[in-house]
């Protein structure tokens, strides 16, 4: 038990000497967080639309000024001609160019009836679903507004809406959870894995092996620092998340750390498993970085929820742990649910840790080359 | 020259030497654009409701199949209490609840304004919105067939229509392949570039056999421009391969120039690839730059616009976009391939990287010290 100390010892020395690392152990999260919060975010605000006006009366201009001065949509051109819409999309700065026909505003009072049509610049989906709604919307209203009938009386059916976990609609009750998740598997798996090849390519690793610590202990004493640091780190994010973003932890915040450390362990042995199969560190941080990064990022419902996906990549994202960590965590922080509703996902990352382990074991090798 | 070209081919033998990387390069981009690009959608297939009708008129029955006929909604359960309906809004198996309440379709029929509660997971805000949005719709139509059935009941003057005709172009039926492909190709070009090569030249120092280059009379930027080569061709290969299997698989059109795409690429390569050299010069371990580079590339690839649009940023954060290579590269990317921009439309793109390139790789060869 005193070697294993000393030897957990050496493996702080070694990350505190190298101060850099630290800082950025530390500060990517808070970093990212804080992007996140501010940054990301997929709501319309200031997007470009271009004016083809060829009938220039009254209604299109009222038209078009609700539109500018509703804060989503910026005016970037009057055009002129049909073909100027494809110059001006083509540019990049426009999302969308609306085009009012001749005589817009006297078909539209003399047969009670106009047509006009929004082009949106298709190559960006989900911009351009969003912007061709909103302008819908803002058309519909001015149309309203006009003809001076209320906006309740066409509607016989008043619906009330109820957000649930989320009244106000912020994007950061999305992203925190993600991060954290992103952020806990990206790091435990890249240090220990880098820590164990890095022994191995210096050839300090035989050192180890014929000093009197059984592998299990040199394992152990290379992860455990680690084990430390993240959980310092997801206390760090929580706090961040709760100090800058108001978001709570709803649930019980016990469950929750456990739940964390559960989800650092099984990463930390991710690790391991990825050191026992390469050689040069370089292998490492390829695998954990440029192998898991995206996958993390775009199949465990972080950003894109797994629902919308074909059914194929239901089944595919299951084999990734980071899944299961992101409804844990969506559960505890903003639902404020119970055990009782997490136990699948809990026994899912604790098998994950248990078969990682396992492997890592199997290939082990206690001698060299 | 000739000093630049022996060492260009000593990196490539480097690269190759290790099995794993030298498969990976090629491999590990390619099954990602494949298994990757068909799962990204924002698009909302099917939102999972819970009825609680505690009407059973026939109205509240129309509101229903009204419901059930749009293809959004999927009927999961239906339900009489109000409890039950909100534990599986917990436990994640819907994610709208549809309250009735009993005297719903008197008050329709009696020309009152009937009322309905709607409870909606939010947790992920731009779902919600758009499943309000649907279910309005879904809600105008009912009113619409019931004001049309009932005119006399509840007669309304109708008011002067405008009739929207939405048309998307570049992309008539806004497939999210082809918008997503172009980005993540990106970003495992960058991926594998950025990481590679810097952890290249860390590596040399970390092990010490930079001194036997710095030794030589092999000046510094003939160093510098030895080891950004060799990841320039490999990237812009990689790009080549994966533009290939996306016609193949996707169909992706392909508007644009394909020479301008390739030289827009080979400039950002040269940004990146100087920046990620850059970074290596004072990082004395393969481990250090690994956590600059993650912390870069995350930012990076989150700021670029590949999956939340630019303009939904805060001014300052736009302003910090200005020296981000990988949002001038999803631009150009997305701009030449699916809309055939051409070298006018992107000229201020292509300068802003030419310099940005120009400043990376100057400070990367001042940066590197031959005396340790």
């Amino acid at each position: 038990m005193k070697r294993f100390l000393g030897f957990v010892k050496k493996e702080f020395l070694h990350i505190f000497r190298d101060y850099r690392t630290l800082i950025i152990l530390f500060g990517i999260p808070a970093a990212q967080i804080l992007l996140f919060g501010y940054v990301v975010s997929t709501d319309i605000k200031n997007a470009g639309v271009a004016f083809l006006d060829l009938s220039k009366d009254e209604i299109t201009q009222k038209i078009s000024d609700n539109i500018c001065s509703s804060g989503f949509f910026n005016r970037t051109d009057n055009l002129l001609a049909y073909n100027d819409i494809d110059k001006i999309l083509k540019k990049g700065k426009t999302k969308a160019v609306i085009v009012f026909p001749k005589n817009f505003g006297g078909d539209l009072i003399n047969e009670g009836k106009a047509i006009l049509s929004i082009i949106a610049d298709g190559s960006e989906p989900n911009t351009a679903t969003l912007v061709t709604n909103y302008l819908t919307a803002i058309i519909t209203d001015a149309n309203r507004e006009m003809t001076g009938l209320s906006p309740g009386i066409t509607s016989i059916i008043q619906p009330e809406v109820k957000m649930f976990y989320n009244p106000a609609l912020k994007g950061h009750f999305m992203f925190v959870p993600g991060v954290i998740t992103l952020i806990l598997i990206l790091i435990c798996a890249l240090m220990t894995s880098v820590t164990i090849t890095r022994e191995k390519e210096f050839g300090t690793m035989e050192v180890l092996l014929v000093s009197p610590l059984r592998p299990v202990q040199i394992i152990l004493g290379k992860v455990m620092p680690y084990f430390i640091l993240s959980f310092i780190n997801v206390i760090l994010i929580l706090l961040l998340s709760w100090l800058v973003f108001g978001l709570p932890v709803k649930g019980s915040i016990i469950l929750l750390l456990g739940e964390s450390m559960l989800y650092i362990l099984m990463s930390l042995s991710l690790g391991i498993l990825i050191s026992t199969v390469s050689s040069t560190m370089q292998q490492a941080i390829f695998i954990s970085l440029v192998g898991m990064m995206l996958p993390t990022i775009l199949l465990s419902g972080f950003i894109f929820p797994i629902e919308n996906m074909p059914q194929i990549y239901n089944w595919i994202s299951s084999v990734l742990p980071p899944r299961y960590f992101i409804v844990i965590i969506k559960n505890i922080m903003i639902k404020g649910t119970g055990f009782m509703y997490i136990w699948k996902e809990t026994l899912i990352l604790t098998v994950m840790a248990a078969v990682f382990i396992g492997l890592s074991i199997r290939n082990f090798r206690i001698r060299l080359g | 020259m000739r000093t630049i070209f022996y060492l260009i081919r000593k990196e490539f033998i480097q690269i190759f030497r290790n099995k794993f990387i030298g498969r990976a390069i090629f491999a590990v981009p390619i099954v990602q654009m494949l298994i990757l690009v068909p799962a990204v959608t924002f698009e909302i297939k099917n939102v999972d409701v819970c009825i609680i009708d505690n009407d059973l008129t026939p109205e509240s029955r129309g509101l229903i199949s009204q419901l059930e006929g749009s293809t959004f909604f999927k009927l999961k359960s239906a339900t009489f209490s109000e409890e039950e309906a909100n534990t599986l809004l917990h436990k994640g198996k819907c994610d709208l609840i549809l309250h009735i309440p009993a005297g719903f379709g008197k008050d329709l029929v009696s020309g009152y304004t009937g009322k309905i509660m709607a409870s909606i997971n939010a947790i992920n805000a731009s779902t919600a919105q758009l499943t309000w949005a649907y279910l309005n719709g879904v809600l105008r139509d009912y009113n619409f067939n019931i004001i049309t059935e009932n005119i006399n009941i509840n007669p309304i003057k109708p008011g002067n229509q405008i009739q929207i005709i939405n048309r998307y172009w570049y992309n008539e039926m806004l497939n999210y392949k082809y918008y997503m492909l172009p980005g993540i190709l990106g970003i495992l070009v960058t991926a594998i570039g950025f990481l590679l090569a810097g952890l290249n030249l860390v590596r040399e120092k970390e092990i010490g056999t930079i001194e036997q280059i710095n030794v030589t009379p092999v000046r510094k930027h003939q160093f510098i421009i030895a080891k950004m080569v060799p990841f320039l061709i490999i990237g812009l290969i990689d790009l080549a391969a994966g533009m290939v299997l996306g016609k193949l698989a996707f169909n992706i059109p392909f508007e644009g120039s394909i020479a301008l795409l390739f030289l827009c690429s080979a400039i950002f390569l040269a940004a990146v690839l100087g920046l990620a050299l850059f970074i290596s010069t004072f990082s004395g371990t393969q481990q250090q730059f690994m956590f600059i580079a993650f912390f870069f590339m995350i930012i990076f690839i989150l700021m670029s616009g590949i999956f939340t649009p630019l303009e939904s940023m805060p001014g300052w954060a736009q302003k910090l976009d200005i020296i981000n290579p990988v949002a001038y590269l999803m631009r150009i990317n997305r701009m030449v391939m699916l809309k055939g921009s051409t070298i006018h439309d992107i000229s201020r793109d292509i300068y802003s990287l030419i310099i940005i390139a120009i400043i990376f790789v100057i400070l990367a060869v001042r940066r590197y010290r031959k005396t340790a």
